[in-house]
């Protein structure tokens, strides 16, 4: 056993910070670090400085104009991004299409859309949940039928993260009504400019908009935006999950939030000394702390493994559930550390309303990220059904 | 031993539970949040009328009420319909202390013509009430303040605001703490909203003219008196709240439906539910336990007690009925939401978990360990 990186791999480390120390502006990761969501223009630089360097797609294939990097150096450039506070790559183009298109798309659908993903030119959100298909997507109803050349869909997406961006999504549509409810789902392409399709914002708890509504009526598709077969779109769909399912630990985020949250318990004061230095508080600080240096071990362990040509089961489950629950307790800490500098209601919305922030600037966002975190164990599969993928495939339960 | 609440108090209960769901329906709370003042001037007027302020004052301050368990049956209910207004700061708080030190003013407090805000906690004294570092100087039509005051509740609508500052002692020493009363015009300052509902602001004192309520040096005791009974009515209304979120939470439950059958059908979400209602009980006996100590010996040992335990469940509540409810569960609209914003503040005010776990210590290490209700 050996806990270092390879030589190979130390050296592309090296390059990766390298190139973040150069390439990865300051106003970006300030942004971050206050807790404060990208902008679109913000998504939008970060993507082409990437793209520049051919770093966008670190999963794609070279041939498709990706960097074909193996798993570890995946998980080495997300950690490192990651934990400067970059912005994330949006994943629905980069990290969730792509891979379909190349595994299951047509050539003309790889030609066509593959480089405008990598260029900027499309922003795709994923429509699958709907609001009577959440945890069981399979009863999802939203239906297109065919007409000519063209299906017809009717029906209504919810939670479609960062669609008031988007000009395209990805939508699994009913097609048939016969058999299982997994049988006769399409994954369809559409764009967001046909007539007929509407987006509705979704404010969040901490009066952010991250999230929409989106409404079909009679909107009319080319068949060609249909991937692969028809009735065959629950198999891609598990196949994107598992793609969706990288970086799912979250280590780089879970550092850089526990150093934020060092430095405001360094900051505050408490009874005459540091808040760092009251032992019960630093004792649920050092919990976490041990429990994210083993859950990271615990993801280079299936790191390596993936990259050996295993592909992840339930660990990527167990990863999802210990990786969310460590940020949310190193959100939680965060809060309680900003003490009475946690009430003032600091929306993510009045960020451009020049306003000064109220207290430390360290406390502004405290609040609005805890309570807008919690969905990091609801959304790509809730904690319980994680729960439930672990007790069925590891234990046969 | 009874813990039934008597013909009058089941009364009031009843009639203010009325009176506040309808004041409290979703267009009245989205009404009261979107308020400059950050609550509904006719809402509060009500409460004034029915004599919800002077629930919280003895009979020989104005008053019908007073006791611990009078407070914590009212400020259940305020918490039950997810009330905003600010009975805290007006009521408890300030009306506390004039009660204490300028008791002929309490009239205007109690029919709810007069706002008060108490403008005591400073930038880096987080929770330790005895930390003040404004200070007075004495000119010659009265008194001077300067110093820094933080996220001083209520501030949008009061009339007058309650300062503390130092005319003698150091840090956290008590003595020398002293009470001062400052007229709005003479503040300037620009309000903000609160999360969860109400306003705040910081408060710069340079030189701001102020005159003393009480003895010189001596507020520290009535401060820690009113605190003591702050800290009871936030834990009250955090219980109110946190059976108003079981209630939806449960209602969610038994409809919400995926795969075929209502969600409460999983076990695991049973068994959960169950634990959430096990702790909301626990809080319920730790509010029992400080409304009868709120006035006696063991006031300190309860306030600590009952605002860790009340802290932690919060904290199990908000999470875990976030968590059932799925997606829905954070966004702004559904009610949800607002619960889940105001009780996840509970720990930020009057102390948190940690303060009081922390101060619990203090107070038992050497003593003998008794049981709840008695001790
Ligand atoms: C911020 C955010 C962004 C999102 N972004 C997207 C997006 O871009 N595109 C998209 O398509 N979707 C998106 N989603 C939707 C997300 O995937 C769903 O919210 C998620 O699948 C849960 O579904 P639900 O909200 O309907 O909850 P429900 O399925 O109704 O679940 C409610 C509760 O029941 C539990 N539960 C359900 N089934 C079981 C079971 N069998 N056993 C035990 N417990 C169970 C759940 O764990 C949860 O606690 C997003 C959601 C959020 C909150």
């Amino acid at each position: 056993m050996n806990l270092e990186y390879s030589d190979e791999h130390k050296a592309f480390r090296d390059d990766v910070c390298r190139f973040l120390d150069e390439k990865l502006p300051e106003h970006l990761t300030d942004r971050g670090r206050r807790g404060r969501a990208p902008s679109k223009a913000e998504h939008e630089e970060w993507h082409a400085i990437l793209h520049e360097q051919g770093w966008l797609a670190g999963n794609w294939p070279r041939e498709f104009g990706g960097a074909g990097w193996d798993a570890v150096q995946r998980h080495i450039f997300e950690t490192e991004t990651t934990a400067r506070g970059a912005p994330r790559i949006v994943p629905f183009g980069v990290a969730m299409l792509g891979p379909v298109l190349q595994k299951f798309g047509s050539k003309a659908q790889q030609d066509h859309y593959l480089p405008r993903i990598l260029d900027g030119t499309d922003w795709w959100c994923q429509g699958y949940s709907e609001p009577g298909a959440g945890s069981d997507l399979a009863s999802l109803r939203c239906e297109a039928v065919r007409d000519g050349d063209h299906y017809v869909v009717n029906g209504q997406k919810t939670w479609t993260t960062l669609g008031q961006y988007a000009d395209h999504i990805f939508c699994l549509v009913r097609t048939s009504k016969e058999g299982k409810p997994q049988e006769g789902i399409s994954f369809l392409l559409i764009d967001m400019a046909t007539p007929g399709v509407e987006v509705r914002p979704i404010v969040l708890i901490d009066g952010s908009v991250e999230v929409n509504e989106v409404w079909f009526s009679d909107v009319r598709v080319p068949v060609e935006n249909l991937v692969g077969e028809e009735n065959k779109g629950w198999t891609y769909a598990k196949y994107l999950l598992t793609h969706e399912r990288t970086n799912i630990a979250g280590v780089g985020f879970a550092s850089a939030g526990l150093a934020a949250l060092k430095r405001i318990a360094r900051a505050e004061q408490d009874g005459g000394r540091p808040l760092a230095e009251n032992p019960h508080f630093a004792a649920r600080v050092a919990r976490v702390e041990i429990d994210l240096m083993a859950m990271a071990t615990t993801n280079l362990r299936v790191v390596s493994a993936a990259a050996g040509g295993q592909a992840p089961g339930a660990e990527s489950s167990m990863l999802k559930i210990k990786g969310t629950v460590i940020r949310q307790e190193i959100n939680a800490l965060a809060k309680t550390a900003a003490g009475p500098y946690a009430l003032p209601f600091q929306s993510e919305a009045v960020e451009g309303t020049n306003e000064e922030p109220v207290g430390p600037d360290y406390a502004a966002r405290v609040t609005g990220q805890y309570l807008n975190n919690r969905k990091l164990s609801i959304y790509g599969g809730s904690n319980e059904v994680q729960r439930q993928i672990i007790a069925k495939t590891m234990l046969g339960l | 031993m009874n813990f039934e609440w008597t013909d009058e108090q089941r009364m009031l209960q009843d009639g203010l539970r009325r009176y506040l769901s309808d004041a409290y329906d979703a267009t009245g709370r989205k009404a009261a949040r979107e308020a400059d003042r950050g609550f509904s001037a006719e809402t509060w007027a009500g409460l004034a009328e029915m004599g919800v302020v002077g629930a919280l004052f003895s009979e020989d301050q104005g008053g019908f009420g007073g006791s611990g368990f009078d407070l914590a049956l009212v400020f259940e209910e305020m918490g039950r319909a997810g009330a905003v207004d600010p009975l805290i700061d007006t009521g408890v708080l300030g009306g506390g202390l004039l009660a204490t030190f300028e008791p002929d003013t309490l009239e205007g407090v109690i029919a709810g013509e007069t706002h008060l805000a108490l403008a005591h906690a400073e930038p880096g004294a987080r929770y330790e009430l005895a930390r003040v570092a404004a200070t007075a100087e004495r000119d010659e039509g009265g008194w001077r303040l300067s110093g820094r005051k933080a996220v001083v509740a209520n501030a949008a609508a009061a009339d007058r605001f309650l300062v503390t500052a130092r005319t003698g002692g150091a840090g956290a020493d008590p003595d020398g703490i002293s009470l001062f009363a400052v007229e709005r015009g003479a503040l300037d300052f620009r309000p903000y909203p609160v999360v969860g509902g109400g306003t705040a602001a910081e408060l710069s004192l340079d030189g701001t003219p102020a005159t003393l309520l009480g003895p010189e040096g001596g507020a520290y005791p009535a401060l820690a008196a009113v605190h003591a009974r702050a800290t009871l009515a936030v834990c009250a209304e955090a219980l109110g709240m946190m059976e108003a979120v079981r209630d939806l939470t449960g209602d969610y439950l038994r409809t919400r439906k995926q795969f075929g059958q209502p969600i409460g059908k999983f076990q695991v979400l049973q068994h959960r539910m169950a634990d959430v209602l096990i702790e909301i009980e626990q809080a319920r006996s730790a509010v029992i336990n400080l409304a009868g100590n709120v006035d006696g010996d063991a006031r300190d040992l309860h306030v600590a007690a009952a605002k860790n335990l009340v802290g932690h469940v919060a904290r199990l509540v908000v999470e875990e009925a976030i968590q059932m409810h799925g997606g829905i569960g954070v966004t702004e609209e559904y009610d949800l939401g607002h619960y889940a914003r105001r009780l996840s503040m509970v720990d930020h005010r009057f102390g948190d978990t940690i303060h009081h776990l922390e101060r619990f210590i203090a107070l038992t290490r050497d003593a003998a360990p008794l049981e709840g209700a008695a001790r």
